[in-house]
């Protein structure tokens, strides 16, 4: 029973994980991406059209990757090179993502879709308990461990790491310094557009093997929070998404129990929990201003 | 070949006319794209999308009932937006002003009185002022990012709602269907014509818009909220103060909103039920840019993106195109009217590339 319920709950973290890294690597580089709701529905609308066309969930999920990269390049574009407001354009592609996504997934309503399935580790997945929890699991389960190390080490141990971290707290030194501002940040973009797209994949390969309207259900905003929860930094995300990931499992269970609240009140913990965390974490106004990368949403252009 | 801009060294008043327009034209040249795609004549397409609804006097009427919530809850947005706060909750704020105006209809559906529709709107408003002020006592108090917290809240607003409906307010002989008891008819918007449906809503959202412009072009308020919105270091030193600035925009954009939900329950549904709009909060957000968040410019723009979601219904009807397109094209319309803002500031020039290897986006 524990281990049934472990196991739903790590299935519901990693994609919020998934997004939220993304988008903290996104907005270490100074870049406030709000679209993330709206890149991880086109990654698994297009997870999902891949699969179905090729039979093969990992033909999808690399397709999920690449529509959340592409998808946000438009995003890159608009605030990038064009300077453009990244509040109202982040708004933008998450209203273009979900529109989008249900016009190219209406013909796979209700259609059964293709589970991505778990890959055991030799010797280590026959470890008990553990295990089946851990070793027992599907690829974007590993990547998603993986991302938390790799990004870790990528910012505070990498070269490239730093100067992106230095365009996300001073463009303008960082520019002065010839650090090419617009470049990294065009790639930290399309890298969280990635990594949404793969939390999308993950929604509808895995979670829920099929294709729903809107099935994200604001995942892609709770992602952000989790990325001011995390106070920026990648293994905290990991406690964040899989504290979140409790949540809505907790609540599933409480619902499926009928411990006499309405099921309503029990879908809204999530949400609720979200703006309790918000607070917590933002209260302190001076910690909040020591980790928020100082250059967060400003546009940036270049002088000569 | 990259992309350079050279800011203007000042605002550019034809761009900022031409803007929205270049926007349209663009949305319009690739949605006939889309329809191409879908296999569908562009033109013809094009036509049952944005021509028909205005041919019928009943899809005019139709269009003023879809434009009226849309202008109201944008009016009040632009005022948050040019003071730089970013509620993104009007639809939360909609749900719940719809509740709180139904409160006595459906509570006292006994009650006829002239006096039920003034207060069920004024009741509206003071739900949705309040529901905003909880992001707002948010952000003064906690520093909490108000986009996440009223975004938030809008789900917790339609799952209320849902509850409501289904439970305790639920009408015994509705025959187990979702909804409230039907409202009596005192506590239904009256129309404004004889010729069809469109109600008061619409007078409402006009009324509002001139009241907003007239305070932002010539009232202490208005230069207030630029002020604080361009930099609110020069905001303090005039003695501004941001966290009042938080509060007023907050509230008036609740307050507009929740007149909004409950204008189009009272006269457009005429009973409360789980699903009271179709996204007007967030398409709210896009009318208020594509009027460049001035109220007279939002009243066209309120009925440009009403008009979508007539076309929507139209072109699913006539030429078999899923509604969902709507929603494409009011993401691409937002999409455009954003990068074509850029011209208002900057000259944007194409410059061939000399130097190799210096090159990006």
């Amino acid at each position: 029973m524990l281990e049934a319920i472990l196991l739903t709950v790590i299935t519901a973290a990693t994609p919020l994980v998934i997004a939220s890294l993304g988008e903290l690597v996104t907005e270490r580089s100074g870049v406030l991406n709000l679209g993330v709701e709206g890149m991880m529905i086109m990654g698994a609308v297009i997870a999902f059209a891949a699969t179905q066309a090729t039979g093969s969930p990992y033909l999808g999920v690399v397709a999920g990757i690449v529509a959340g990269a592409v998808f946000s390049l438009l995003f890159g574009f608009l605030t990038l090179t064009l300077v453009a407001n990244q509040v109202a354009t982040g708004l933008a592609l998450t209203i273009l993502g979900l529109g989008l996504s249900g016009q190219i997934g209406e013909s796979f309503v209700g259609q059964p879709g293709i589970k991505l399935q778990p890959i055991a580790i030799p010797l280590l997945s026959d470890i008990p308990f553990v295990g089946s929890l851990l070793f027992r699991q599907d690829l974007i389960f590993y990547l998603s461990i993986a991302l938390v190390v790799g990004i870790h080490w990528f910012l505070f141990r990498s070269r490239t790491g730093l100067k992106m971290r230095a365009i996300g707290d001073n463009h303008a030194s960082a520019h002065a310094l010839g650090i090419n501002v617009i470049r990294t940040r065009y790639l930290a973009v399309m890298f969280g557009g990635a990594c949404a797209g793969l939390a999308g994949a993950q929604l509808s390969l895995v979670y829920t093997p099929q294709w729903v309207e809107n099935m994200t259900g604001g995942r892609g905003w709770i992602a952000l929070a989790l990325v001011v929860f995390a106070s920026w930094r990648p293994i905290r995300v990991l406690a964040g998404g899989y504290l979140f990931g409790a949540v809505t499992i907790g609540q599933l269970h409480a619902q499926a129990l009928g411990i006499g609240i309405p099921s309503q009140f029990l879908s809204a913990l999530p949400y609720a929990a979200t703006i309790v965390v918000l607070i917590i974490i933002s209260h302190n106004r001076r910690t909040t201003l020591i980790n928020t990368p100082a250059s967060l949403g400003k546009p940036f252009v270049p002088e000569r | 070949m990259r992309i350079e801009l050279q800011k203007r060294a000042q605002v550019s008043t034809l761009f900022s006319m031409l803007s929205p327009l270049l926007a349209l034209v663009l949305t319009l040249f690739f949605g006939g794209i889309m329809f191409w795609m879908l296999g569908k004549d562009p033109l013809d397409a094009l036509y049952s999308f944005f021509v028909e609804p205005l041919l019928e006097v009943w899809s005019l009427h139709e269009l003023a009932i879809k434009a009226a919530p849309l202008i109201l809850i944008a009016v009040g947005l632009s005022v948050c937006f040019r003071s730089n706060n970013w509620n993104i909750g009007a639809e939360g704020q909609f749900t719940i002003g719809a509740i709180t105006g139904s409160i006595l209809p459906v509570l006292y559906p006994e009650w006829h009185s002239p006096m039920i529709l003034p207060l069920m709107l004024i009741m509206g408003m003071i739900g949705g002022g309040l529901y905003a002020g909880i992001p707002a006592l948010l952000k003064t108090r906690f520093n909490t990012n108000e986009i996440l917290t009223s975004l938030m809240l809008v789900y917790i607003a339609q799952l209320y709602l849902d509850w409501l409906t289904r439970g305790p307010w639920r009408d015994p002989q509705g025959y187990n269907f979702p909804q409230t008891k039907a409202f009596v008819p005192e506590a239904v918007l009256p129309e404004i014509l004889d010729s069809g449906r469109a109600h008061l809503a619409i007078v409402f959202a006009l009324v509002a818009a001139v009241v907003i412009w007239f305070m932002m072009r010539f009232m202490m308020k208005g230069f207030q909220v630029s002020v604080l919105g361009q930099s609110e270091r020069a905001g303090r030193f005039a003695g501004f103060s941001a966290r009042r600035m938080v509060w007023f925009s907050m509230l008036l954009s609740g307050a507009f909103a929740g007149l909004a939900g409950i204008s189009e329950v009272s006269g457009s549904i005429g009973h409360l039920q789980p699903a009271i709009s179709p996204g007007y909060g967030f398409t709210a957000i896009i009318v208020a840019f594509l009027g460049r968040l001035n109220p007279l410019g939002i009243i066209a723009s309120g009925f440009v993106l009403a008009l979508t979601y007539l076309g929507g219904e139209a072109a699913q009807l006539s030429i078999g195109i899923s509604d969902k397109v709507s929603r494409v094209f009011q993401g691409l319309l937002l999409f455009f009217v954003l990068s074509c803002d850029t011209l208002i500031h900057y000259r944007i020039r194409l410059v061939r590339n000399q130097t190799a290897g210096g090159a990006h986006a």
